[in-house]
């Protein structure tokens, strides 16, 4: 039987080592002489082995790795920008702006504000079905909000409003 | 229970690598090792849940041609397969004794939305996310 042309799968699953490598640390330096020793390849072969394998080299992987790293900090917490730079890996706050400019097209304070602002799309659900939507959540809210007062010193009336 | 899905298999590079993984250092049984000439029916099966069969196939002839075989072998070792999902009891006490076994583990385990998980990859490029079930209170 002849075995067909390609690249031998045991090298792909070492430059997978290397991708998994830089996914739960992308935050971390990740030179090619680090990443061709975690893959046991030679440094000469590592960059353009790696491209073929995973359609990017690996730069420009980590690159895009830090830079969804910062896209979710930015949507789902309230770091500042500076801190989210240096948590994902960059050295320099303009380098981040830049490369992230770069590969979304928008600058991270764009993001942020638009990513917030898609987070309640809700002005573009008429009222009622969004009353409807909610019910359940709002009487377990309403009835919390009784129990806790009953539990406490006064029992207010008070109508939860949305 | 007499309906539902009996086997879900893998690919792997090699049948006998993949039993000694997912025995040894996993703790599967062997359910069926069936061979025909080149092919081999394996099949494994979690201790716990004795309804369910894990297939651990080597794409080749007569299955598939080798062309194909080559292809299947590449996009498993790229670690491009969907992922597959371990629940356990305790995440980290698993952890600690699959790694203590030699499991290559991609990320240590987390807390997060309200569980611990963990991810591993099999000899072969599956990726294995582990799961803490949450406890459910009696």
């Amino acid at each position: 039987m002849n075995v067909p042309p390609g690249p031998d799968p045991n090298l792909l699953r070492r430059l997978l080592r290397a991708k998994d490598r830089m996914d739960v640390a992308s935050h971390e330096e990740w030179p090619v002489a680090r990443l061709a020793r975690v893959s046991r390849v030679s440094q000469a072969h590592f960059a353009r082995s790696f491209k073929d394998a995973f359609g990017a080299p690996p730069h420009r992987y980590l690159l895009t790795r830090r830079i969804e790293r910062a896209k979710a900090l930015l949507r789902d917490t309230e770091l500042s920008i500076t801190d989210i730079a240096f948590q994902t890996g960059w050295k320099s706050l303009g380098t981040f702006g830049r490369i992230f400019r770069d590969v979304t097209g928008e600058s991270p304070g764009q993001t942020r504000a638009r990513e917030k602002a898609d987070a309640h799309p809700f002005d573009r659900v008429p009222a009622c079905y969004l009353i409807a939507a909610h019910r359940p959540n709002l009487i377990n809210a309403v009835s919390e909000k009784r129990r806790q007062d009953a539990g406490g010193k006064k029992k207010t009336n008070k109508k939860e409003v949305p | 229970m007499s309906q539902g899905v009996g086997v879900v298999g893998l690919y792997v590079r090699d049948q006998e690598e993949a039993l000694q993984f997912y025995v040894e250092k996993l703790g599967f049984r062997v359910h069926t090792d069936v061979k025909n000439g080149d092919y081999r029916w394996l099949t494994v099966q979690h201790p716990g849940q004795p309804s369910f069969q894990l297939g651990l196939y080597k794409p080749g002839p007569p299955t598939v041609d080798a062309k194909t075989a080559q292809t299947l072998s590449e996009i498993v070792a790229k670690g491009a397969m969907p992922p597959l999902v371990l629940v356990v009891d305790d995440c980290r006490e698993a952890y600690k004794g699959m790694r203590a076994r030699g499991v290559e583990f991609t990320q240590e385990p987390v807390d997060r939305y309200g569980s611990v998980d963990a991810s591993f990859r099999d000899p072969s490029g599956n990726g294995w996310k582990m799961i803490e079930a949450r406890k459910v209170p009696s």
